[in-house]
This record gives structure tokens, sequence and C-alpha cells, in this order.
């Protein structure tokens, strides 16, 4: 591990401003950032904890929403009962993530901002577009079993490995940040995480020295939520597939329905075209499996991962069964 | 307490409580807090294996709460609370889960168990509160039943390369049922 100095900050203010320190970044759970700092992929030279801000509340709205704060731990969130009753895909997709003892220490915004698992992005001797821009792309044409099949190109094929940021797409969370300047804004989870392009080492629209301070959720959606993840093992893996859907249906016919998918994308990957095929349509099996083509009708294999759209199609048509209580 | 910036020097000055007693430690703050219990405590019953977080040899509890000691910066934990294989229990007079792991053989090489009883007294305490787990058929559920499978789904992050699996799901399920914490 390269050396660097650590300060901890004692407000939000001081630790936005500590990052203006050339090398700065912030640390808060750590389990994924000294990771990658022991294999010197990561190298910050100045350290700012934020881990004991403020910010690990988890709060009602007054619209009947719930505030979680960016230092709440994944394990916190997990186990709040309003986040179970609630917002229960959450919950599921936190407990599908990880082991027990990284839970415990997994900060919510930390969750939002890991790094791909991308083996090649790991193997510092390995061309990797994320880790050292310009040098070119492994995984294309290499082993890549688990890797991107929507919104990838030429430079970078890896996925984005949370499975809360999933659940959080579906429940169109909003992320709250407080910048360099001071100034707070809020962004969306669908345009927070980006698409690789040709610049995939930037892998969000956070401005450099922000922070993130809270994930608001709105209030609690119509209908059956449901998250189910499929991966080589039953339990501590990343997915292979994964799917977030809240589905209601009335009579038969689906009122409302919002898709994610995890593991197929350089981010959470949110499908408008399942959900335009499934709302006010009867939830039968042949419904499901329509809105499964057209979630993937742009899906690309790279080879060792062409099964994953085969896979991420029939993990909907699952998912929505459970969901809707059908088959 | 804080602890002063480590702008312009190379150490940083940390007090934790370390099985009961305050300790102070001067370190460089690259030093996770499992090389600080190994290397500046002499506290070798904590183990390293994979040193990234996927083997749960390292397994301490911090205020309460198991976590990886090998992901964590020492620094990070000024003021905490940390309670590790050594101050679970002594011989003779062994903690519950130390004796369930004797009395079910739930070791071969031994490497894993600090890990492992580390993490199953947290885990329980998890349960205790009423936590879901992936093995949870709902996790609105106020009622957790401690199946095998919560038990082994719970235990996931320790990893037995001898396989001792059953016994260790064995030995944790004894204090389950004997209502020790």
């Amino acid at each position: 591990m390269k050396a660097f100095t650590y300060e901890r900050a004692t407000d939000p203010g001081a630790a936005v401003a500590a990052m203006s320190k050339a090398g700065a970044k912030f640390i808060s759970g750590g389990t994924n950032l000294l990771d990658l700092m022991k294999l010197e992929i990561e190298q910050p030279s100045h350290l700012v904890d934020i881990s004991r801000l403020p910010f690990k509340d988890i709060e009602e709205m007054r619209d009947g929403g719930l505030r979680i704060g960016a230092q709440a731990t994944n394990s916190d969130v997990a186990a709040d009962r309003r986040v179970r009753s609630r917002y229960a895909v959450l919950s599921q997709a936190l407990l599908a993530g990880a082991s027990g003892q990284l839970r415990n220490k997994a900060s919510v915004g930390g969750n939002l901002l890991q790094r791909t698992r991308c083996p090649y992005f790991y193997d510092t001797v390995s061309d990797c577009n994320k880790r050292a821009p310009g040098s070119g792309c492994s995984a294309i044409g290499g082993f890549n079993r688990g890797h991107a099949i929507l919104g990838a190109s030429e430079s970078c094929i890896a996925t984005h490995p949370s499975d809360m940021a999933v659940a959080m797409a579906a429940l169109e969370a909003r992320i709250e940040l407080l910048g360099a300047n001071q100034a707070a804004r809020t962004v969306a989870i669908g345009d927070f995480h980006r698409l690789p392009g040709d610049t995939p080492h930037i892998e969000t629209v956070l401005q450099p020295g922000e922070m993130i301070t809270g994930v608001v959720l709105p209030p609690q959606p119509p209908g059956q939520q449901v998250y189910r993840k499929v991966r080589d093992r039953a339990s501590y893996e990343f997915a292979l597939v994964s799917v977030a859907a809240i589905v209601a249906t009335d009579r038969g016919t689906i009122s409302a329905a919002r898709v994610a998918f995890g593991g197929v994308a350089h981010r959470p990957w949110r499908s408008v075209e399942a959900e335009a095929a499934l709302a006010g349509r009867p939830a039968t099996m042949a419904v499901f499996r329509a809105a499964a083509e057209a979630a993937m009708a742009n899906a690309v294999g790279r080879g060792h991962n062409d099964f994953k759209i085969e896979l991420a199609k029939r993990t909907l048509c699952r998912t929505l069964a459970q969901a809707a209580q059908v088959g | 307490m804080s602890v002063s910036t480590a702008t312009g020097t190379k150490t940083s000055e940390i007090q934790i409580s370390v099985n009961g007693s305050v300790r102070r430690l001067v370190l460089d703050p690259r030093t996770s807090l499992l090389d600080a219990l190994r290397e500046h405590l002499h506290l070798t019953g904590t183990k390293k294996g994979c040193d990234h977080g996927q083997c749960g040899a390292c397994t301490v509890l911090i205020n309460d709460r198991r976590i990886n000691s090998c992901l964590t910066l020492a620094v990070m934990h000024e003021g905490d609370d940390i309670v590790t294989i050594e101050g679970l229990g002594s011989p003779g007079a062994l903690h519950p889960m130390q004796a369930a792991f004797v009395e079910r053989d739930g070791f071969q090489c031994g490497y894993c168990t600090p890990g492992q009883i580390c993490s199953a007294v947290g885990m329980l305490a998890e349960v205790k509160a009423g936590w879901p787990s992936h093995a949870t058929a709902d996790v609105a559920s106020r009622r957790i039943a401690l199946t095998d499978a919560e038990i082994r789904e719970r235990m996931s992050g320790n990893i037995c390369r001898c396989a001792a699996y059953p016994n260790i799901v064995a030995a944790v399920r004894d204090v389950a049922e004997g209502g020790s914490k």
C-alpha cells in the first residue's frame, strides 16, 4: 500500500474542504477502497475519514418517504423495520450481497461507489481502460463470463457490482450530495452512474470533492417488491444477473411495474422497455416473456457471457411471476 | 477523542479498548486493525488469511458488531471497543461458543476457528436483534427461525478449507438453543 496521510473530518463542510488536497479521497466503511489500496489499484495520498459524520440515521420524510444517511451501514438499512416493511426489495438486495461482516462495515454511500470486480481491473499487469485509461480492455476477447451485455462500449465491458443500487434504481431513489463549494444538490439514481463510453474510469456524475450525504426513497410504490439474484455460489458472491421488480396487479392485469437489472451493465439497469411491455397487460408468463425480450432486445454477448442474455430473460420472468403471484 | 491530522508526520496516535483494556498505539496510518492487533499488541489469536475480506479469519467484534479487521484501518477506530478471541474466553473459562466448538469438533486445522467463533457470537446477537438474512423467507417478519439454512447463510463470510462446516453449524446451533449469547 502506498503511503498516505490521514485526517478525520469533524463536520461535513470540513470534509469537502479537505478534498482540495492533491490525491485526497474519502474513506467511510473502507471495505472496497482498502482492498483496492492494498493492490495499489487505488493510490490516494490523503484519506479524509467521513465515517463519523452525522449521516448515520434513517429518517421519515414528510411525504412518506425515507431518507437514509450515507454513513448508515448496509446492515443498519437491511434490518430497519421501515425498510423491511415498505421497501422490502432494498432489504432483500442488501442481504443478497457480501457477508455479515462486510455489511456491518460497508456504508450506503460507499456501496453506490464501489468499483467493478472485473478480474482485469484487479490484475494490474492486464490492460484496463478503467484502471489505466487508454491501455485497452483485456476483457474484450478475454475471459468475460461475468461481463456486461447491455450499454457496454469498445473501451469497457465491466459491470457495476452493487445489489443495493439495483433495488434503489427500481425504487427511484434520489442521491443527496454536498459539493466542494459547500453547495448541496440531488441526483436521481438513474442519472448517477455513467455508461462506460470512451471514459470508463469516470463512473459517476460526482464532481471532484463532492460527497454523498444521503439517499432519499420516495413513498412506497404500489405493488409487490422482489429481488432475485442468480450467482455461481449460493451466498457471498456477486451477481451473474439480478432483478429488482415491483409489480402491482388489479384483477389479473398489471397496473404498474418497475424493473431493474443488476450484473448486466456498467450501472444498475432500469428497463423502461420491460416496464412498457408490462403496463396494462395481463399478468401471464407470455406477457412476462415478451417483457424479457423487450428488455434484452439490444443485449450483446462477448462470447463467454452469451448465456447471460437468456439467463436475464428467465430471471426476469421468474421474478415477475413471484411479484405478481402467478405461475 | 480525535486523532490529530497526520499531515507532516508519518504516524498517528490512537487509543482503543481491546478486550477491556485501554491501549495507546502510535501507528503508520496504513496499519490495518488486524496488523495492529497481531503485530503491535501481539494478540495473535486473530488470524490473517486472505487479507482482503474474503475468508473471515480476521473477524473481531467492534462495539459488539462483527467485522473483518483486515479491511479497516486501525486509525479509524479511536475510542472503539474491540473484542478478539482472546477477550471472549480463556483456557479454563471458555466462552460458550468456544466450548461448543470443542464439544462439536467444529474445526480441523483450527486456523479459521477464532474468526468463526467471533463471527458466530456476533451473528447470534444479530439474530437476537431480529435481523433478517438472505435465507429469511419474509424480510418483514419479526421472528427469525434459526434453521441450519439460516446459520449457513449468516456464516457464509467465514471460509473453512478443512470443510468442518457441519460441525460448525452444530456448535452454533447448540449455543443458540442453549440461550447463551
